[in-house]
């Protein structure tokens, strides 16, 4: 069985807006929790909305982490998006703070208090990106992309973040890469008519980062 | 730097969009699922659904247009009006919607808040505050009551009160309505949308009263609204988003522009 994507249901909130933005830009896609259907998919998304913790939960117990790992290893274009830009870090301060998948070396953190500042960031914000990473190709530097996140990457390596973005005064990684695997703090399937083609530059893509 | 939203109302009856002047003499503008799509592409930051006939039937949100809706429209959007209950939440919220407002359910029952944030988080919250000038008193520190079923029941809870009790519950974002302003096409309540823009610390969605880009960039030069809602002035084509939106990008404040309008 070949499957063309895989969308990983891991229980962390719902994925419907993904598939029907992989459907309305008339692309194949299969929502699954069976980690064989992942191993046997050509390319992956890691969508999610929620908590941490109880997301790592539902990924340890299913093998489905596991099966992202993998895919990962076996240099499948994996998308990250939101949760699923945080889990492949190392660690969430999220509920008091638990162990992520590890994939790429970083953490997740809370923004920090400031007067006004609202928190969830929560709207449109500027993507700023710092490399001319493939899944923007066509879509211009500082466009605005939806968020809506309390906690955000913090990266040991600069060199893996492909953009950022500036929330009060606190300028954070908003996009995160390495080789195969791509992941956005903000939703590409809410974020109109750039956000389906930064996904339909993702389903289009062969996993290197030029 | 996160940008001022423009969000558009979309009351729905009977699966058609329409528009009434202070909640009387409705008029159909059009279909839900094609308007949003429409209003979309022009750039609205995010759109609202009412299902406004829903309350008054007691029955549930129209599920089916709901899914229609997340299948065209690939910005957010919230789903309001007849939320009965978790269970009510929780379908709108699968059918695709980013966020579920609650009007008179969360004043009846404020523990509605809590357990929907708790069960889907304070973002997919939003509640809707209809609020009526009545004059500083005692009962009404900030000078404004909270009204329910369109304005016709007053409820003796003062607005601003209102609003942060909501928040200490959970509620992700206040969209609070000014009954006085609603329909009159004269501009913003910015007095009432000013004090609860400061008394709490989630995001604020003025609405009612919105007639010109004017208005919308009066809102945002003298409240510390985080979005405005707007209605009547975009369904019966007057002015467009793109108009508004190069209004508010010419007086200086942060706006998201799409396609031509760069």
């Amino acid at each position: 069985m070949r499957v063309p994507l895989a969308i990983v249901d891991y229980e962390a909130g719902n994925l419907t807006s993904v598939l029907n933005a992989v459907h309305f830009l008339g692309l194949e896609g299969l929502v699954t929790k069976d980690p064989k259907v992942i191993a046997h998919a050509d390319r992956v998304i890691f969508p999610g909305v929620g908590a941490a913790k109880a997301s790592m939960h539902v990924l340890d117990e299913s093998g489905l982490g596991q099966a992202v790992k993998d895919a990962v290893k076996a240099k499948k274009p994996v998308l990250g998006i939101c949760i699923g830009c945080q889990i492949i870090l190392e660690h969430s301060e999220e509920d008091g703070g638990v162990s992520c998948l590890g994939i790429l070396k970083g953490k997740a953190v809370r923004f920090k208090s400031e007067p006004n500042l609202k928190i969830p960031h929560m709207g449109w914000n500027q993507v700023e990106y710092s490399l001319a990473h493939p899944i923007f190709h066509g879509v211009p530097d500082s466009s605005e992309f939806y968020f809506v996140h309390s906690y955000h990457p913090l990266m040991d390596n600069a060199s893996e973040v492909c953009a950022s973005t500036l929330y009060g005064e606190q300028r954070f990684a908003s996009a995160l890469f390495r080789d195969n695997l791509v992941a956005t703090q903000f939703h590409l399937e809410k974020s109109g008519d750039i956000g389906l083609e930064v996904l339909r530059n993702f389903c289009k893509w062969d996993g290197k980062v030029c | 730097m996160l940008t001022k939203r423009v969000i558009v109302c979309l009351d729905v009856r009977d699966r058609k969009v329409t528009k009434g002047v202070k909640f009387e003499g409705n008029v159909d503008v059009g279909d839900p699922v094609d308007m949003g799509a429409q209003y979309s592409l022009q750039g609205a930051d995010e759109l609202v659904f009412y299902d406004i006939t829903a309350s008054a039937e007691r029955r549930a949100i129209d599920i089916g247009m709901v899914k229609d809706i997340a299948k065209h429209v690939f910005i957010p959007f919230s789903v309001g009006g007849g939320v009965r209950n978790l269970e009510d939440m929780y379908d709108v919220l699968l059918a695709g919607a980013e966020k579920v407002s609650i009007n008179s359910l969360a004043v009846l029952n404020p523990r509605i808040i809590s357990d929907g944030a708790k069960a889907f988080g304070n973002q997919c919250m939003v509640l809707g505050l209809d609020a009526k000038h009545v004059g500083v008193s005692s009962a009404f520190p900030s000078g404004y009551e909270v009204v329910i079923q369109g304005g016709r029941k007053p409820m003796g809870l003062d607005a601003v009160k209102w609003a942060k009790h909501a928040e200490d519950l959970g509620i992700g974002e206040i969209c609070l309505n000014s009954i006085d302003a609603d329909g009159t096409r004269e501009g913003y309540e910015l007095t009432i949308t000013e004090k609860i823009a400061q008394a709490v610390n989630v995001p604020v969605i003025a609405s009612g009263g919105a007639g010109t880009p004017e208005h919308i960039r009066n809102l945002f030069a003298k409240t510390h609204a985080d979005a405005a809602l707007i209605a009547s002035m975009v369904h019966f084509g007057t002015y467009t988003i793109g108009q508004i939106k190069n209004e508010m990008n010419a007086a200086g404040i942060p706006v998201r522009r799409v396609g031509a309008q760069k």
